[in-house]
């Protein structure tokens, strides 16, 4: 059968994705802020899905931070990717999934300068025996964890406790999604729908029952920059990115931010915060923020997780309302416990930013 | 053709970034660093289809190089399948191998940056650490990485993570061996060679101004690069 016009032309937004037995390597800055999300991710793949994902202690940061802050050379970049690529190779897989996307977007570079440099392979294969003495396999199959949830998400729809449907009203929620820009501006190919229309996040939105809000700066940058925000003279570059996606998504009063980059649920987040004791501002109804999320936190929100396990209480805009609204219990009182239940204290309340019930 | 074009050329990051510029502005339109700062990405693609090698250390020497996000949003929007951000990590590159990026305010911030991201990732395997990340340098972080940040082990263990442990999982100990091969890889490609470039044109330059550089991340030339204007002595942001 011939495949014409937009059928034709949405063909070429598709990308494989592999099926099972993934090797997974994490995201520096997730880590730190999201540590939850990654655990979170590895649940469901193998006590939902029931896959095969392999985690190998001995994989390090891709160096992307550091690269894109332009002190790590490319060299070392690549050869520390070939490393992890090596990593791979020795433990049999062939599927390999990044939880960054500044990694994603680094390996995507860097298999694409392979293919139209091989010269420059066979250098980075020298440097890593060499250094290392390891030898690698190129993976079959490159993808980033948001691709594995945007997979499978029609299984998670299924097996899910909650839909983005707001209990009282009946009606869809309303979701704006950010994609980090190192997914699929670089490479279009390599992301499920291009730059243009990426739709790995709103799949997941459309499938677990909430509505996409279309806004004018969809695709702005969230700010990170890199040396933009990691050197502190520089924030005002990063703070003015956020602010002016705020400002643009505002009047669509959306119930959350969706977000598929390490960076930008932290920046989206701290944001709305910083702003609010700046100017008083804030971006919700009666004081509050709009909550922002990973694709793993909503994810496990769906299918019926604490949402303390999923580390909800380390996020400086609430998510109670957006709980709320689904219909989600939870317990205020465990909120800011430890594991084992040990008083940890609480943070302090913002100036502006509605956090505690009573302080509203 | 010029040396510092020659330079520039020899990287296939350039040879990727730079096809054909017809001055469309597209570039610069799409870019977030030319609303905040006095930057066009065009000009930049310009100069180099120049070849004009004033033009160039000039601007491997200027605050401009550094103004740029690398967020590659002007990757896909140029008609000619140029990218301009591509470029910029080139020319940031030489500026650095050069010793040219500590003629400029923005430049000198490599320092600050080799002694954070830089050094972290090679005593503990990431790009960022939570200790780094301190509530004083980092207010925007708020009061609630403020409170994790005074539980860390507690609160990394609520989440789930593995801080500091062996073995697999959140924030683990990268073993000390597998630190070393990333090591062994930073001598292999330049990556020691770059941090000890930025180290030490960084010292002439703190020397020059007569301002004190040591170790720590505690001294004149230090906060300066990171808080505030390199220009004179000051602890905040005068910007």
């Amino acid at each position: 059968m011939k495949i014409e016009g937009k059928k034709r032309i949405w063909q070429d937004y598709q990308k494989e994705i592999a099926d099972d037995s993934y090797f997974y390597v994490r995201s520096c800055v997730r880590q730190n802020f999201f540590p939850a999300s990654e655990k979170i991710f590895l649940k469901i793949l193998k006590e939902e899905l029931f896959k095969d994902i392999y985690e190998n202690a001995s994989h390090t940061t891709c160096s992307g931070i550091g690269y894109h802050s332009d002190v790590v050379p490319f060299e070392t970049t690549m050869t520390i990717i070939a490393r992890q690529f090596a990593l791979m190779t020795e433990a049999g897989y062939e599927n390999f999934v990044s939880s960054c996307i500044t990694s994603f977007g680094l390996y995507s570079e860097v298999l694409e300068t392979w293919n139209h440099f091989p010269e420059v392979e066979d250098r980075i294969r020298e440097h890593l025996l060499k250094a290392t003495g390891r030898q690698f396999n190129k993976p079959k199959n490159l993808a980033h964890a948001s691709d594995v949830i945007y997979k499978f998400r029609k299984e998670i729809g299924e097996r899910g406790k909650f839909r983005l449907i707001n209990c009282k009203s009946g009606k869809p929620l309303k979701g704006v999604e950010h994609i980090g820009c190192h997914y699929s501006k670089m490479f279009p190919s390599k992301g499920i729908g291009g730059a243009e229309y990426p739709y790995v996040l709103v799949g997941m939105i459309e499938e677990w029952g909430g509505e996409v809000i279309d806004y004018p700066e969809r695709r702005h940058c969230c700010g990170f920059g890199f040396r933009q925000y990691l050197v502190k003279a520089n924030r005002g570059y990063s703070i003015a990115c956020s602010k002016k996606k705020f400002e643009s998504m505002e009047p669509y009063h959306p119930d959350f931010i969706l977000t598929n980059c390490p960076g930008c649920p932290m920046f989206l987040d701290r944001w709305q915060y910083a702003i609010s004791e700046m100017e008083g501002k804030t971006y919700g109804p009666d004081g509050q923020g709009i909550p922002v999320l990973t694709y793993e936190e909503l994810a496990g929100l769906i299918l019926g997780y604490n949402p303390w396990d999923l580390g909800l209480q380390v996020h400086q805009v609430p998510v109670e309302p957006l709980l709320d609204k689904m219909g989600i219990p939870y317990n205020p009182e465990t909120k800011f416990l430890g594991k084992n239940g040990e008083d940890l204290g609480r943070p302090e309340a913002p100036s502006f930013l509605h956090f505690y019930p009573e302080t509203k | 053709m010029g040396k510092l074009y020659d330079t520039l050329k020899k990287d296939v990051r350039f040879t990727e970034g730079l096809k054909a510029c017809l001055n469309c502005g597209t570039c610069t339109a799409i870019c977030p660093a030319a609303e905040f700062y006095p930057y066009q990405p065009r000009i930049i693609v310009d100069i180099l289809q120049t070849k004009d090698e004033e033009q160039i250390e000039s601007l491997l020497k200027s605050d401009t190089i550094w103004y740029c996000g690398e967020c590659m949003s002007c990757v896909t929007r140029c008609p000619r399948g140029n990218a301009p951000g591509l470029l910029i990590t080139v020319l940031r590159s030489v500026s650095q191998e050069m010793g040219y990026f500590v003629e400029s305010e923005k430049g000198r911030q490599q320092l600050a940056l080799k002694r954070t991201v830089g050094e972290w990732i090679l005593k503990y395997g990431y790009c960022l650490i939570p200790s780094g990340i301190t509530p004083e340098n980092h207010p925007e972080q708020g009061p609630v990485w403020e409170w994790e940040h005074s539980h860390l082990p507690e609160v990394m263990d609520r989440l789930g993570a593995n801080y500091k442990k062996t073995g697999p999982g959140v924030l683990r100990k990268i073993p000390e061996e597998d630190l070393e091969e990333v090591r062994k890889i930073f001598d292999e490609t330049g990556g020691t060679e770059r941090y000890r470039k930025i180290e030490d044109y960084s010292a002439k330059k703190a020397e020059e101004l007569g301002l004190q550089l040591d170790d720590t991340n505690d001294n004149e030339y230090f906060r300066m690069i990171y808080t505030g204007k390199s220009d004179k002595p000051s602890t905040k942001n005068e910007d």
